[in-house]
């Protein structure tokens, strides 16, 4: 358990190490940035096994950091972050294996990928609300240079795109956090004080307050109509980013609003919560709609994160236990499948045929060609699906009945979402794998692909045992997830809805 | 010696080492130094400079807060103490990077001039008293204005020294103005006797007139809008070094006084009882900083015009810390303006380096740094992502400060709140232009004529990477710095 708040300060020593193994030799480079994220992945699983359910937050550090400001370096965890540490270090992991051949300042990319993923296990770790935001926003920088300097299509835009929309997003939290803290006194950031605070503020305050926070983190969780960074700092992303950037970055935002907005100002939630509602509806179908007529492999991927992401966003603006923790468990889940299906088309197709163009593949036979790839991405595409047996299924469906019982409309449009996402994925798999069966068997034999690496293999069967594991047994992460909702902290604002 | 000339002495011994430090620099550099070749003469006035500035540091420390001394000319606070030596610690960086700039000629009259520059900020860090206050402002303007222009190579240089000594000394006029206004109102040149006339009722109006010569002779010395007008020529014409003396240490010392100068002397008219007081005047000031220097700096592609602009922003920032400064006190407000001056410093440390190689002035003349200099790279890294306020570096936690105690002042219903607000929202915009620094540096490629590596000189490396490690450990300890005000 108390390994935890090591992910961190691993992973930073990591980037570190890596960046100075850079200079000497690629492969050294490669070798520390995988031994880091095993370390820090085996320390999340241990720490896992370990864990003990309960409602509320368990202090792993707590110690005095800014007196001037009342902030302490407060370090918890509870399920929901337990699940999202678990997806990061697996995420991680999976990371490095599918950029195993990034050549240039390799040590360079690792280094920048490892500060990335210790930010990242900082925000799922933090109860204070400073720190929170800390390392929120160490990890909005290494992006720049990942898209900007490893990435392909305009890349240099989708980078300042997605950098800008972050940042302007966490000026948004930063603004509506030290109103927040400016109202109550200015004692402490610690999101327990901040919430008995914010109990007493003004209604108009609360509105504003949580209009503030909600959004920032909105922002960085693709909410329609703000989501249209992703696509393109997605699309421009080397595979690694993306997998992290759509699997694990999004999840920040959301995991800002659960676990920073909703909490804080329930009254302001109560007011912006058709809102909010309507807006993940919206952006379910919309997203979903636009993936259907993209002509580039990756820009349906990166429709599709924003499609699912509306599912989470769906599943906190119900807010009841049910659809909450489907929202967390889509979380999980979705970093998975996101991950696994950019490393398809990032790595083992685009780096193989230089083309995302449907239209190019179409005409490439990559089911004989990639028999691996395009097994993965059947795999994946079910799995993207909300097919039963692979985690998106108890995920988008916990998520559905929850939101039935808050707004019946909701989920009834949300659900036409889930068919949305299947033509997609089903056209996206028939067009880019199996597009010329018939015309190819008769054809020239193509030239032979490189054959798929044995660290592409491991990456993708690491993330298909877990989404699979998770589908046949969503309460491995339920269990965990489900009590945590109990605490105070989150029954002000979620109704019952049982579990 | 009297009992009060021993007091005086000993407060002001940090400013007597750094005279005298100036004037063995000079000694040294006629006799002994004489015939010496160019680079040895450099490296010879620089460590004499470096020695005396450390042992003014030891001295400044050595005093401490011990209170009001000779007889309320000076104020030895925590305050006093601690920006006396940020000063000190700036001067002596700007010093140690002069290893590391093109050779100029007459390198012991440049580092006597900055220490006595640096001699007229250590006292107005301190000073409490108006005449005092203006005779400081004086001995660091004009060594300024000075080595503004002592690259006599460059007709930029005569330029940026021409114009920062015409707008200068327009400024000082005011502000004589202003404090002779001040004194006839209150009949106290003292801050503390300042403060007691003003707590009189029925003040003339004439104390509007006297707080806007004041304030806009202030914000000429800070590099606020819309006082701003030198500080992009003056950033690239000078000398880099002399810049970097111009953005940091005399920011710290500029500011430093005239929080002091408005929080304990003109407070009673802070908000206006009756009459226009001085709170709105600096909010607006700020606000016009924040809007001018960020969507100025968008414009730049020159690097030192940038930085220029980003001071000016800052400048608005700080004058947020300056109107927090009464209810938060002067700790986010020192913590801002030190750390800012080391992250400037270090900036303009890299521009030296880069000047010397012939790199510049360009911001796309920096493509492909990261293969020339990785070391540079990774300083300007870490300099410009404590501009942009990027934790875990110091510049974060002093916006953080700075906002957060703006934002106490009375929420979003008083000006303050709001420009907290502005410079937030802002600060994304500043994003923008400082990741396009760092696009060229890092991102870039190469042209086939960029792919010479460039030798950055080891006084200059070792000062580049002290000042990026300050800035990280200050970031991740901001109570070493606040632990002094508590």
């Amino acid at each position: 358990m108390n390994a935890l708040p090591c992910t961190i300060y691993v992973s930073f020593a990591g980037a570190l190490l890596a960046l100075l193994a850079g200079s000497r030799s690629a492969t050294l480079a490669r070798v520390v940035a995988l031994a880091t994220a095993v370390t820090a992945l085996v320390m999340t699983l241990v720490a896992a096994v370990h864990f003990v359910p309960a409602a509320g937050l368990q202090t792993l550090v707590d110690r005095p950091w800014v007196d001037s400001l009342g902030v302490r370096y407060h370090l918890a965890v509870d399920g929901i972050s337990l699940t999202l540490l678990v997806l990061t270090g697996i995420a991680a992991t999976a990371g490095v294996l599918f950029s195993w051949n990034i050549g240039e300042r390799t040590g360079e990319f690792f280094a920048l990928f490892l500060a990335l993923i210790g930010g990242v296990y900082g925000v799922f770790l933090s109860a204070d609300a400073f720190v929170f935001f800390v390392f929120y926003e160490i990890a909005i920088v290494p992006k720049y240079f990942l898209v900007a300097r490893w990435g392909s299509t305009n890349r240099e835009y989708g980078a300042m795109k997605l950098v800008l929309y972050s940042f302007a997003g966490s000026a948004l939290v930063l603004a509506g956090l030290l109103w927040a803290y400016a109202a109550g006194g200015g004692k402490s950031f610690a999101v327990s004080d901040l919430a008995a605070a914010a109990v007493h503020f003004s209604r108009l305050q609360q509105l504003g307050m949580f209009g503030l926070v909600f959004l920032g983190f909105a922002v960085l969780a693709g909410m329609f109509p703000f989501h249209t960074w992703a696509p393109t700092g997605h699309v421009a992303a080397p595979t690694a980013a993306s997998m992290l950037l759509a699997g694990v970055v999004m999840k920040l935002g959301a995991y800002g609003c659960l676990r920073v907005a909703l909490p804080l100002f329930p009254v302001g939630f109560a007011y912006w919560q058709p809102v909010i509602g309507w807006l993940a509806v919206a952006g379910i179908v919309y997203a979903g709609v636009i993936a259907l007529v993209q002509d580039d492999f990756k820009f349906v991927i990166g429709y599709s994160s924003v499609s699912h992401m509306g599912f989470v966003l769906l599943g906190l603006a119900a807010a009841n236990v049910r659809s909450v923790s489907g929202a967390v468990l889509q979380m999980f889940s979705h970093g998975i499948i996101a991950g696994l299906l950019f490393a398809v088309v990032g790595r083992m197709v685009y780096e193989r045929t230089h083309t995302r163009k449907l239209a190019d593949l179409r005409k490439m036979a990559l089911y004989r060609r990639l028999p691996f790839a395009a097994g993965v991405f059947v795999v994946a595409g079910l799995a993207s699906m909300g097919l039963p047996g692979f985690s998106g299924f108890p995920a988008e469906f916990a998520i559905l009945i929850g939101t039935w019982k808050t707004s019946p409309l909701w989920a009834a449009i949300a659900a036409l979402g889930v068919l949305v996402a299947a033509a997609f994925t089903l056209r996206v798999i028939q067009v880019s794998f199996f597009g010329t069966v018939t015309a190819t068997t008769e054809g020239p034999e193509l030239p032979p692909l490189p054959p798929i690496t044995l660290a592409e293999r491991a990456g993708a069967l690491l993330l298909i045992a877990t989404t699979t594991l998770i589908g046949l047994k969503p309460d491995l992460l339920l269990d965990w997830i489900v009590p945590s909702l109990q605490s105070p902290m989150f029954q002000s604002v979620l109704k019952g809805g049982g579990s | 010696m009297t009992a009060g000339g021993t007091t005086l002495a000993s407060a002001l011994a940090g400013e007597a080492a750094l005279v005298a430090g100036a004037l063995a620099v000079l000694a040294f550099d006629l006799t002994g130094a004489r015939n010496w070749a160019a680079g040895a003469r450099w490296r010879a006035a620089t460590t004499l400079g470096g020695v005396a500035v450390l042992v003014a540091l030891t001295l400044v420390w050595r005093v401490g807060a011990a209170g009001p001394a000779a007889g309320g000319s000076f104020m030895l606070d925590a305050l006093g103490t601690a920006s006396r030596a940020g000063i000190l610690v700036l001067a002596g960086l700007t010093l140690a990077l002069t290893n590391g700039a093109r050779r100029l000629r007459h390198p012991a009259e440049f580092v006597a001039l900055v220490l006595l520059a640096t001699t007229g900020l250590l006292v107005m860090a301190v000073a409490q008293q108006l005449l005092l206050a203006f005779l400081a402002l004086e001995l660091a303007s004009l060594s300024l204005y000075v080595l503004a222009g002592f690259d006599r190579t460059r007709p930029e240089s005569a330029e940026a020294g021409l114009k920062y000594f015409l707008l200068g000394g327009l400024s000082a006029a005011f502000l004589l103005f202003g404090f002779s206004l001040l004194y006839g109102l209150t009949g106290s040149i003292e801050f503390t006797g300042i403060a007691a006339g003003l707590a009189q009722p029925g003040l003339s109006p004439l104390l509007a007139v006297a707080l806007v010569m004041i304030l806009a002779a202030f914000g000429f010395k800070v590099a606020a809008a819309p006082f701003h007008l030198w500080a992009p020529d003056v950033y690239e014409g000078a000398p880099p070094v002399a810049a970097a003396l111009v953005a940091s240490a005399s920011k710290l010392a500029g500011f430093t006084l005239l929080v002091r100068l408005l929080w304990p002397g003109l407070g009673a008219v802070a908000a206006g009882s009756g009459l226009p007081g001085w709170l709105p005047v600096v909010a607006l000031i700020s606000a016009a900083s924040l809007l001018l220097g960020n969507f100025g700096a968008l414009a730049q592609s020159n690097l030192r015009r940038l930085l220029a602009y980003s001071a000016i922003a800052h400048a608005g920032a700080l004058l947020l810390g300056v109107m927090a400064a009464g209810a938060a006190g002067p700790g986010p407000l020192f913590y801002y303006a030190a750390t800012y001056g080391l992250a400037t410093v270090g900036a303009f440390g890299v521009v030296t380096v880069l000047d010397q190689a012939g790199v510049g002035p360009g911001i796309t003349d920096l493509a492909g740094l990261h293969r020339r200099s990785p070391l540079l790279a990774g300083c300007l890294l870490v300099f410009v992502l404590s501009l942009a306020g990027i934790p875990p570096l110091a510049g974060f936690v002093g916006k953080f400060l700075v906002f957060a105690a703006a934002l106490r002042l009375g929420g979003l219903h008083s000006p303050a709140g709001v420009l907290a607000f502005a410079a937030i929202f802002l600060s994304a915009v500043a994003l923008y232009y400082y990741l396009g620094v760092l696009k060229a540096a890092l991102v870039t490629a190469t042209t086939p004529d960029q792919e010479t590596r460039i030798t950055v000189p080891v006084p200059a490396a070792v000062t580049l990477v002290a000042a990026a490690l300050l800035l990280l450990l200050l970031g991740l300890w901001p109570s070493a710095l606040l632990g002094l005000f508590s």
